[in-house]
């Protein structure tokens, strides 16, 4: 094992449970049955994914591996609602999702689930801490808003970057601004597509230290990554090639040394 | 969410301040033109029924000169036939009836003389042909019955005789023909009839024109607009009566109404106030269209960060809401800049055009334009933005993340 990364453990401290979360409850949190995901229409079609069972518990932390274009995102995209998919069915905490309008699918990604990405996805000229209100905002949520908001900052340990723009950050500090964002509104699963993929190794562990507290805190955490190391903090591991889970295994998470 | 929304939209519109502003200047022109050159039709053509308006009721009966068709020497218009326009039973429709007999005379003041044309007539003349005096009176009814040898000078006579001053003339003796005359007044220039004297009708008669009763003009007041064609029978029929006329084609004299000029004039001028409108009216779709093509450029170029919000969790509708906002604001400021601005030119316009021009007449603003233009402004706000954000909400957030 690669020694490039300290525990996360060990870094813990700073940041406290997320309030609100139920302790694992062991219960089905990510079902897919048979899903599939074909691009394209007519003559020149691509099958990207699938069919596909998964079955993800609450409260765990997966990793999914797998060379380019082996359907990772596909996945991910289809398990954060932004997409839908061509066949099977999606069931997101119980609620089966494959069936459900614009509107719902809206609320579903406002408030159940937080999506990290590769490229951060700020929205440009607009400060941290509104970055990390939006979510809030669009739930209608006027409740402490602004407080939450910095909380959450505090929580990424940006409180004193809430006024800056996204431009006025460092690629590590605008993905934690990424992660209080996807935190804010207390959702039960994180979304991270290759969450590291643009960082350097402090800013890496950095926010895998995050997503790893999150987890411990109760929620569900699924991440794409490509480095090895980036795996070896989840508790089990999912190869995609082609389309298909080519090997799913469950792991010791990385124990401090 | 409305007021958050709302604070979006006007950052996102703060983000790109010149590119608004440029947005926004495309309907302020289009809505200032608008009100602007409505206002320009509008005060046209307030002048032209303040200066003409007054034609409309009047009827002109003048003799027909020479020889009538087919007939033989037509009679001269006397005093009676314009008493027999009085009469209320025959002629119910004629308000006023006032004499011209005309000439041209000789005046002498001191060693300068200038030769111009007389009118004699009564005392109400002025009124009806609406001609302001610039100094003085006029004549009075007294003056018009007892012949008095007094005199309004027009502007012609005024320049010649004493320098262009009207008070320099007031009360000076001047001989006219072989009369010796008082002015008592003097009148504005109007381009038409300045070389002018104008005195009462039985003094210009007895020292000038000569003749016992006959007139060279009646000039009749109809009661109103309405009443100029049923006036202008009632005075065919009496005065054909009176000169023994049964043929038409006989009459010896003409009645002339100027009523359907003037209405055609008018009308022609309210299509001049709609042509310049029309014109202004383009560059309102010029303006619109530019708010269209930023809407649409500016949803496109912000497809990604309508897919983060989507992954954030906004619904269609508050994406909808977001753009629309926008576009509403940009083309509603705009339009409520080109409403100041347009207003104001036209009051600096009333100011000063009459000013410099003289009787150029003053933009009237016409508040429906006001009205009109900014409806306008706000329903191509709502056309130019709908568009573009309703196709925006409707994206897939993954197909908005992944748009380059
Ligand atoms: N919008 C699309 N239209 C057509 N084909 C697509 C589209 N998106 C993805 N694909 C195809 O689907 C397959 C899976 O793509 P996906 O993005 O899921 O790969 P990935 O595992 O995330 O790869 P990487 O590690 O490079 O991010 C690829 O073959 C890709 O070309
Ligand atoms: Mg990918």
């Amino acid at each position: 094992m690669s020694t490039a990364y300290p525990h996360p453990r060990s870094l813990v401290g700073t940041i406290g449970v997320v309030e609100g979360t139920a302790a694992l409850r062991g219960g089905i949190m990510i079902e897919l049955d048979g899903v599939t995901k074909v691009y394209g229409n007519g003559e020149v079609q691509v099958r990207a994914l699938g069919p596909v069972d998964l079955l993800i518990e609450e409260g765990d932390l997966v990793a999914i591996m797998g060379p380019s274009g082996s359907g990772k995102s596909t996945m991910m995209n289809i398990l954060g609602c932004l997409d839908v998919p061509s066949g099977g069915r999606y069931t997101l905490d119980g609620v089966d999702v494959s069936k459900l309008r614009d509107n719902k699918l809206a609320a579903i990604r406002n408030t159940r689930i937080g999506f990290v990405f590769q490229s951060f996805n700020l929205i440009s000229r607009t400060s941290a801490v509104r970055n990390v209100e939006l979510p809030l905002i669009y739930a209608g949520d006027k409740s402490r808003r602004r407080e939450r908001a910095l909380a959450a900052l505090e929580r990424v340990g940006l409180g004193e970057r809430a006024g800056h723009m996204p431009n006025e950050l460092s690629g590590g500090q605008q993905q934690r601004v990424a992660v209080a964002r996807a935190l804010v509104t207390n959702p039960a699963i994180i979304l991270a597509d290759e969450p590291t993929g643009n960082l350097d190794t402090t800013s890496t562990v950095e926010v895998m230290r995050l997503l790893v507290e999150l987890n411990d805190a109760g929620r569900t955490v699924v991440l794409i990554t490509h480095e090895p190391e980036v795996a070896e903090f989840a508790k089990r591991v999912i190869e995609l090639r082609d389309g298909q889970i080519v090997r799913d295994v469950r792991q010791k998470q990385l124990v401090a040394s | 969410m409305i007021w958050e929304v709302t604070r979006i939209a006007l950052r996102g519109l703060r983000a790109n301040k010149l590119r608004s502003a440029l947005t926004t200047l495309g309907i302020i022109i289009g809505v200032s033109a608008v009100i602007l050159l409505t206002a320009l039709g509008n005060g046209i053509q307030a002048g032209f029924n303040e200066q003409f308006g007054s034609l409309n009721t009047q009827i002109t009966v003048t003799p027909t000169e020479g020889a009538v068709p087919g007939g033989g020497q037509a009679r001269d218009l006397t005093e009676n036939d314009m008493e027999a326009l009085l009469n209320p039973r025959d002629a119910p429709d004629v308000a006023t009836v006032t004499p011209i007999v005309g000439g041209a005379a000789l005046l002498q003041v001191g060693g300068d003389q200038y030769r111009t044309s007389v009118t004699g007539t009564t005392a109400d003349y002025l009124s009806i042909t609406d001609r302001e005096l610039t100094a003085g009176r006029a004549f009075d009814e007294q003056e018009v019955r007892t012949n008095a040898k007094v005199v309004v000078l027009g502007p012609n006579p005024v320049n010649e005789l004493f320098g262009g001053n009207p008070t320099a003339a007031l009360n000076q003796e001047i001989r006219i023909g072989s009369a010796v005359f008082r002015v008592i007044g003097t009148v504005e220039a109007t381009g038409q009839q300045d070389d002018v004297a104008i005195m009462p009708v039985g003094a210009a008669r007895s020292y000038l024109t000569g003749g016992d009763d006959e007139l060279d003009t009646i000039i009749v007041r109809a009661r109103s607009a309405e009443a100029v064609t049923p006036a202008a029978d009632q005075i065919t029929a009496i005065l054909s009566e009176r000169h023994n006329i049964r043929d038409t084609a006989k009459r010896d004299f003409d009645v002339q109404a100027l009523q359907q000029q003037i209405q055609e004039a008018t009308q022609f001028l309210s299509f001049l106030t709609l042509f310049t409108a029309a014109v202004a009216g383009i560059s309102l779709i010029v303006g619109s269209i530019g708010v269209a093509n930023i809407m649409l450029v500016t949803v496109t170029e912000r497809t990604r960060e309508i897919g983060i919000r989507k992954a954030i969790g906004a619904r269609p509708r508050v994406i909808l809401l977001q753009f629309m906002l926008e576009s509403i604001f940009l083309s509603g400021m705009g339009g409520l800049i080109g409403i100041a601005l347009g207003v104001g030119l036209s009051l600096t316009g009333a100011a000063i055009l009459p000013q410099l021009i003289p009787d150029f007449p003053a933009p009237a603003v016409d508040p429906s334009s006001i009205v009109l233009a900014f409806t306008i402004s706000l329903i191509i706000g709502l056309i130019a933005g709908g568009y573009p954000a309703h196709r925006a909400s409707r994206l897939r957030p993954i197909e908005a993340l992944r748009y380059q």
